[in-house]
């Protein structure tokens, strides 16, 4: 197990290297990245300091080795607009989507997971049926728009919910529904399948045979076994929300990552572009790598096997 | 002799156990062919190809006597304007209509792109094993590092807003999702005996990938293709809302509801919900007919497609 | 004479297809008793409907079977009129069954000894250090050492053999008076099976419960089994005492099966395999299922469905061949 653990620590290693490198090409293969990182409207004296201040003036190699090391030592540039380090604003506003994120996945899993048990015990009927449009929809329509619509209803024409802003339990609502509007109907599938997988198998069988009550042969044994993928994937859905946050927060100004993305993208604002997107893919491999080792430790064939 | 509700009576199945004519085997084959995502799919690609005549008024040049009017079953709303107008006066109707035009080309244009790429990777790597499978592969995970959405945006940054930008960032963020699942096939064909008895005859290895290979990999290929195609147009309006995607004047559905966003307070509703509902009904059908077309070319697999939510 | 402890007429279980176009008739008028104590074996390849035919007395089926036909009659009542909730109450405290795969027969998330006090639970009441005992003591007599230890482990931590054994304790818990085996030594290695079955010959002389034996293993039949019935395409092909099925097999299907063991006193060197292939239970020829491949078959045999005929003392068999009454 080791050995396997070693090894996926060192993919993710090299994941981040080749994602870090593949942020380096883009950026010049694409323009001039003294522009990117200047003032809009900068004069060329403005660019050369700027030029000598990353030694974007040295060859890639030495370019790409200052890259790596001021990433190392946190420094992912200063944004222009806000004019304090990049990372600083990123992790000023991470708790925020830490919690719209946190809430939209127990929104997720409070209702894909029971309408997901249902949809696979009442098979093909018309719950079932309700339940595969429900998924579909939820692949379907986009988030923003489901906030839109959300902004529409509940704050123009009802006025119950404020439309912007994150001061108090109401700002929450509408974002974290529009949020986790795709999971739901992802975990609802997930936990379908793996429901219906569960009841084919001997061990619900060995059960009915001992004369357990159905309810207590699903609520007990199949439950249990069941919900595990969709657990260890909400992990994962946990920080990758984080990441296609940005158009809800966007739609909704709620202060987290997702909306400080959208403000680098107006402003043109390219350092807190690039952290953000950096630091998403670093939570994203980190989180991947935490949850194969915690699998690692799950399932016995990799515990005590190979 | 009492038997109850767990008997059911031979004669119910002795009904049942005919022999399906053929007439009705054609028929419960067509019952069962989604006809309404293909029909909306029809006119899309109708509305798209013949958006010069049916429009009634140019999407990008607004009349600004005419700004912010409601559809016409409202206050203030004319038969000219049907839909309704935006803040420069342009006809809503007549942008979702040329809209339909930009989401299909990009749409389908950005699933050929990423599923050539992929599925070409996904060949070799699978086929030629050695380095070049690692070397795929470990591209693959790189690129996985990054949710898609985030990538795209990234790339998009860095490039002029335009359709074309955005087919190809599309193409490079998405074919990772064929390339794996093409693999894996191909690892499994590359043992098949008609594969061997090639490699035996002396067939060169791209002329096996090209005549055995590929036409077995084609059936997943599309199954990806339909399912993405979904993925790519909700890609294409997400870009278009947050501004790195098609560029104003052009009528994105993206685009329009990212203008649409500031008129919603003031209740001008008609600017997000339709672009919204055309978006919502063009990716709902390309749903469908996807997890049709993949249950109908694997009945084994399951009922609902695999869990990929980006 | 007292009455069998399970009395099945003619029961009739059939499979429908999800579109209703296809019926397999996978059980197809089976009839036979067994006494208590009794253990019967049911021989026959896979598809003959042995399994079914223990599912259906369960009345376990899976949502695509139906039994159409038949009665199913246990310690005096039918089966068939109970609802689920009287049925779940005869499952596993009064009959029971093994299952062939044991790794998967248990639930890899719970302890070993919370798998076996289940059914004492709900069907005894037992609570605490009583359950706890018990559970020690199924685990003891089915020679499991350090029961305390094991209680609290989980399946994957056990051997084949082993959790083999604690499936069987798991369904002697409640003392039932039947015990249906479905194939319950395929899965363990060779030098396992027979301490197996000799748990279970062992448990069955200590506490008299009566035993189906479902297996395609004659070889184990000939061991563990005071009678035999023959399954073939769903239909009870030959039924008889297990001395009298190796001595005077009938029909020709049975003989078959006999052919093909090989044996050690054998002086061919081909092994004898039964022509043809076997019968497509959603298409059945009229007639008797095995006429396409039986070497005797007549005229009438392809024609008509034999009924069942006495041979000898409790020997019966569904062959036109023994058409003589």
């Amino acid at each position: 197990m080791h050995g396997y653990i070693i090894r996926r620590v060192l993919y993710s290693i090299v994941s981040l290297i080749l994602l870090s490198m593949m942020i380096f090409c883009m950026v010049r293969i694409t323009g001039d990245p003294a522009v990117l990182m200047a003032e809009p409207g900068a004069k060329e004296e403005d660019l050369q300091a700027i030029r000598r201040e990353f030694g974007l003036d040295k060859p890639i190699v030495v370019q790409y080795v200052f890259f790596v090391k001021s990433m190392l030592r946190g420094d992912f540039g200063k944004s222009i607009y806000y004019r304090i380090p990049a990372l600083d604003l990123y992790v000023q506003r991470l708790p925020a989507s830490l919690l719209l994120a946190s809430v939209a996945m127990i929104l997720s899993l409070l209702i894909g997971i029971p309408v997901g048990i249902f949809s696979a015990v009442r098979i093909n009927t018309w719950f079932d049926n309700f339940g595969k449009i429900f998924a579909i929809l939820g692949l379907s329509l986009p988030s923003f728009w489901v906030g839109l619509m959300l902004i529409l209803t509940l704050s123009v024409y009802l006025n119950w919910l404020p439309s912007s802003g994150a001061d108090g339990w109401k700002h929450l609502v509408m974002p974290a529904f529009s949020l986790g509007w795709v999971f739901t109907a992802a975990h609802m599938r997930l936990t379908r399948s793996a429901m219906l997988e569960v009841l084919g198998s001997e061990y619900i069988k060995l059960a009915r045979i001992k004369g357990l009550s159905e309810r207590l042969v699903i609520a007990k044994h199949a439950f249990k076994n069941a919900v595990i993928p969709v657990l260890t994937l909400a992990g994962i859905n946990l920080v990758l929300m984080v990441n296609v946050a940005v158009v809800v927060e966007t739609v909704f100004a709620w202060p987290g990552v997702g909306r400080l993305l959208y403000e680098g993208i107006s402003f043109r604002d390219f350092p807190i572009v690039q952290t953000t997107v950096l630091m998403g893919g670093v939570m994203f491999v980190g989180v991947n790598l935490v949850v194969d080792i915690l699998y690692a430790y799950i399932d016995p064939r990799i515990r005590y096997g190979n | 002799m009492e038997t109850s509700q767990a008997v059911a009576t031979s004669e119910t199945f002795a009904a049942q156990s005919f022999e399906l004519t053929r007439w009705k085997k054609i028929l419960s084959t067509l019952q069962r062919a989604p006809i309404f995502p293909l029909l909306i799919l029809a006119a899309l690609v109708c509305t798209a190809v013949s958006a010069d005549f049916i429009a009634p008024h140019n999407p990008e040049v607004g009349n600004l006597r005419y700004r912010y009017r409601p559809p016409v079953w409202q206050d203030r709303g004319t038969w000219e304007y049907i839909l309704g107008t935006d803040h420069m006066g342009r006809d809503i109707l007549s942008r979702l209509i040329f809209g339909s035009r930009i989401s299909l080309i990009v749409g389908i244009t950005a699933v050929v792109f990423a599923g050539v790429v992929g599925t070409t990777l996904g060949i070799l790597s699978g086929f030629l094993g050695g380095w070049v499978d690692q070397v795929i592969m470990r591209l693959t995970d790189a690129w996985l590092a990054l949710p898609a959405i985030t990538f795209a945006i990234l790339l998009a940054v860095l490039v002029q807003p335009s359709k074309w930008n955005i087919v190809i960032i599309l193409g490079i963020v998405y074919w990772t999702r064929y390339a794996r699942v093409v693999r894996g096939e191909v690892l499994s064909l590359k043992e098949r005996d008609y594969v061997r008895l090639a490699t035996v005859a002396g067939c060169s290895q791209a002329r096996i990938m090209w005549t055995h290979i590929l036409p077995n990999v084609a059936n997943s290929t599309v199954v990806i293709a339909t399912l993405q195609l979904g993925v790519s147009i909700i890609a294409e309006a997400t870009l278009s809302f947050l501004g790195v995607g098609v560029a104003p004047p052009e009528p994105a559905w993206g685009l329009m509801l990212a203008e649409g966003k500031s008129g919603l307070m003031a209740g001008y509703w008609w600017l997000s919900v339709f672009p919204g509902l055309c978006i919502m009904l063009v990716v709902l059908s390309a749903n469908l007919l996807g997890d049709w077309f993949r249950v109908w070319s694997d009945p084994q697999s399951s009922q609902l497609s695999p869990v990929v939510v980006e | 004479m007292t009455e069998p402890l399970l009395d099945i007429k003619q029961l009739r279980t059939y499979f429908v297809s999800a579109k209703g176009t296809r019926v397999v008739k996978a059980v197809d008028g089976v009839s036979f008793t067994l006494d208590e104590g009794e253990t019967l074996g049911i021989v026959g390849e896979s598809g003959s409907g042995k399994t079914v035919t223990s599912l259906s007395i369960l009345r376990l089926l899976p949502p695509a079977a139906r039994i159409v036909g038949g009665e199913i009659w246990f310690a005096g009542e039918n089966l068939l009129t109970k609802s689920e909730r009287e049925m779940q109450r005869v499952r596993g405290s009064q009959m029971t069954m093994i299952l062939q795969d044991p790794l998967m027969s248990l639930n890899p998330l719970f302890t070993i000894g919370e798998q076996i006090a289940e059914p004492l639970r709900i069907h005894r009441g037992m609570r605490g250090h009583l359950l706890a005992d018990r559970i020690k003591d199924l685990l003891r007599n089915v020679r499991i050492s350090s029961p305390e230890v094991r209680m609290r482990e989980y399946p994957h931590q056990m051997s084949g053999g082993m959790r083999q054994r604690i499936v069987g304790a798991i369904s002697i818990s409640c003392e039932p008076r039947l015990l249906i085996a479905d194939e319950p030594t395929t899965s363990l290695d060779v030098t396992i099976q027979a301490q197996y079955l000799n748990l279970l010959k062992d448990i069955q002389n200590r506490s008299g419960l009566a035993m189906i034996f479902i297996t395609h293993n004659i070889g184990i039949v000939a061991r563990m089994c005071d009678k035999v019935a023959v399954m073939y395409a769903g239909r009870l092909v030959e039924r008889a005492p297990v001395r009298t099925i190796f001595n005077q097999p009938a029909h020709p299907y049975t003989e078959a099966l006999l052919n093909a063991m090989p044996k050690l006193t054998d002086k061919t060197e081909r092994l004898w395999s039964i022509e043809g292939q076997p019968p497509d239970l959603a298409n059945l020829p009229p007639g008797c299922p095995f006429s396409p491949r039986c070497p005797k078959a007549e005229d009438r045999c392809h024609r008509e469905v034999p009924p069942e005929y006495q041979v000898g003392d409790q020997h019966f068999t569904r062959c036109w061949l023994w058409e003589r009454r």
